[in-house]
């Protein structure tokens, strides 16, 4: 098997595994598996399905840093337009399975509730990040592309704001989410970025 | 000794007894009549047939017995075709009890083991009565009654729910308040063993869980001691073994597993206004008008739902007893006092 070949795989590879959760989800909902409110079950399984995609897109950039692994920067684009998706199915979900697609609602909804603008903010980000994703916006964008797709950094701030606002008895399982972004983010404080080839190095040492 | 002088403003106990309490009584009695059949049986037979497909629970000898007597119906709905009583599966598998977890099914997956038998309360503060009752010795005195009511969680979502239990006003009777009792607090078991939300080191709720009643709202006729629901005991995640229901205030006020019950003169300060004081008040009387700051409470999904249809329904102006309850409440500003 080439090289080329190889990739393709594994880039299948990793949208088969993103596209799963969706439909294990749609499938539990389907055969009465998802509680007496499927459609807030989908709702927040579909957030969290977000968060994860867009923790994972941010980790690709440390992980190739650390590992030297080519397969980790080819997938990068793919899973930022998962988080784009995860997002966007979120956010469809609000509107449609618990709203009842009451747009006068969701209106004054979007204008009344914090946590929903801010929702909604991290959400226009991935749009604008995602219709600038392909290889025509890089050229036309130059070197200000590398600065717009920053905007996933404070993105994730938002998300985490969005989600500490809905937390109402037990802040658990945020704390585990913003400890984790924590980590994403601080792999990319210049002194721990310039550490973690030395890191490899050292393993690499350490195997041999 | 309770001195009672009733304003003029004040509603009587007959007023305040809703239509579907002295119907169903009727309906009862008349039932008894064309059946020629024992009581017991009558109601029995009743319950049977209700709830065949729910599990039977595990309840002590004495408390079947006062499952088997209980008045079965004693208060349904008014618009049946709206408030169908919700499957037992989603009623004991979605649910908040925090002292459980944080998820909605957390409370059926952790709750199994905790212990309710043998269980205890004390009643105390401004009472003649008071001291540590066994739950059997609690309960025994009073007729259980089934009383089917609507549940509005502060969420936004509802079911309807056919509960079993005693007048909490009967409880507070036996207890002989004082005059200077003027509110009723009620408290949740601590046992961070058997509650693992209570190890959690994130929880935000300051154990135990705490509410509170203002004292002619827990002496009012609705307002109910809940043993059991569904036709047999509670199942744990619903708050075994005794727990409160007021069906006319967000399902936060009903709260489960009750330890103690404590007549006191000044208004308690219940859990959820203590975290977040500007979302939760110690009234939660259910009030579409009054939005909570994250959502609006102007409709609710009446559960369970499906994906495309919601089955939103327009909450109404104290979970449809108005005419039961509003009266306690005239001349208070409900916007203030949420």
């Amino acid at each position: 098997m080439d090289a080329q070949h190889r990739w393709r795989l594994w880039r299948l590879g990793v949208f088969l595994a993103a596209l799963a959760p969706l439909l294990i989800w749609g499938w539990q909902v389907a055969s009465n598996a998802a509680g007496p409110e499927p459609g807030r079950y989908l709702l927040l399984n579909i957030g969290i399905g977000a968060l994860w995609m867009l923790l994972l897109t941010l980790s690709l950039t440390p992980l190739s840093r650390l590992t030297r692994w080519k397969g980790f920067a080819l997938i990068r684009r793919q899973l930022g337009l998962w988080t784009l998706a995860y997002a966007t199915l979120h956010m469809l979900s609000y509107a449609l399975f618990i709203l009842g697609l009451d747009w006068a609602m969701l209106g004054s909804e979007l204008v009344k509730r914090p946590y929903i603008i801010v929702g909604m903010l991290a959400l226009i980000g991935l749009v604008l990040l995602g219709a600038t994703s392909n290889r025509w916006s890089m050229r036309r964008l130059g070197k200000r592309w590398k600065s717009l797709h920053r905007l996933a950094y404070p993105i994730l701030g938002l998300v985490l704001l969005h989600f500490f606002w809905v937390v109402r008895a037990d802040l658990g399982e945020w704390a585990m989410y913003a400890a984790i972004a924590a980590l994403v983010m601080a792999t990319r404080l210049p002194p721990v970025a310039r550490t973690l080839p030395r890191i490899r190095y050292r393993l690499s040492r350490a195997q041999a | 000794m309770l001195i009672k002088i009733a304003r003029p403003g004040d509603l009587h106990e007959s007023d305040v007894t809703p239509e579907s309490i002295y119907l169903s009584r009727r309906r009862f009695m008349g039932g008894m009549v064309g059946l020629g059949a024992g009581l017991a049986l009558s109601g029995q037979t009743r319950a049977a047939s209700d709830y065949a497909d729910v599990p039977e629970g595990d309840a002590p000898a004495w408390l079947k017995e006062k499952i088997d007597a209980t008045r079965w119906q004693a208060v349904t709905p008014s618009d049946p075709e709206q408030d169908r009583v919700a499957p037992f599966d989603d009623a004991s598998g979605y649910n908040n009890f925090y002292e459980f977890g944080s998820g909605k099914s957390d409370p059926a997956r952790h709750a199994g083991s905790l212990e309710t038998q043998p269980w205890s309360v004390v009643v105390d503060g401004e009472v003649n009565n008071g001291g540590r009752l066994a739950l059997e010795d609690l309960a025994r005195p009073s007729q259980f009654e089934e009383r089917i009511y609507r549940l509005r969680c502060v969420e936004a979502w509802s079911m309807v729910i056919p509960w079993l239990g005693i007048p909490l006003a009967e409880v507070i009777r036996r207890a002989e308040p004082t005059s200077k009792a003027r509110y009723v607090r009620f408290e949740t078991l601590v046992d961070p063993e058997q509650m693992p939300g209570q190890r959690s080191s994130f929880a935000l709720i300051d154990w135990p869980y705490v509410e509170g009643l203002r004292l002619d709202e827990a002496m009012h006729p609705l307002t109910l001691l809940a043993l059991g629901m569904y036709g047999r005991e509670l199942p744990n995640q619903n708050g075994a073994p005794l727990r409160l229901v007021v069906p006319w205030k967000y399902g936060f006020k009903s709260i489960k597993s009750i330890v103690r019950i404590s007549l006191v003169a000044e208004q308690p300060v219940n859990s959820w206004q203590r975290i977040a004081p500007d979302e939760y008040g110690f009234y939660a009387n259910v009030n579409p008008e009054v939005d909570h700051p994250r959502w609006s409470q102007a409709t609710e999904r009446r559960l369970p739902n499906s994906l495309f249809n919601p089955n939103t329904i327009d909450t109404r102006m104290f979970n449809g007893y108005a005419d039961d309850v509003a009266g306690l409440y005239a001349g208070l500003d409900l916007r203030k006092h949420y």
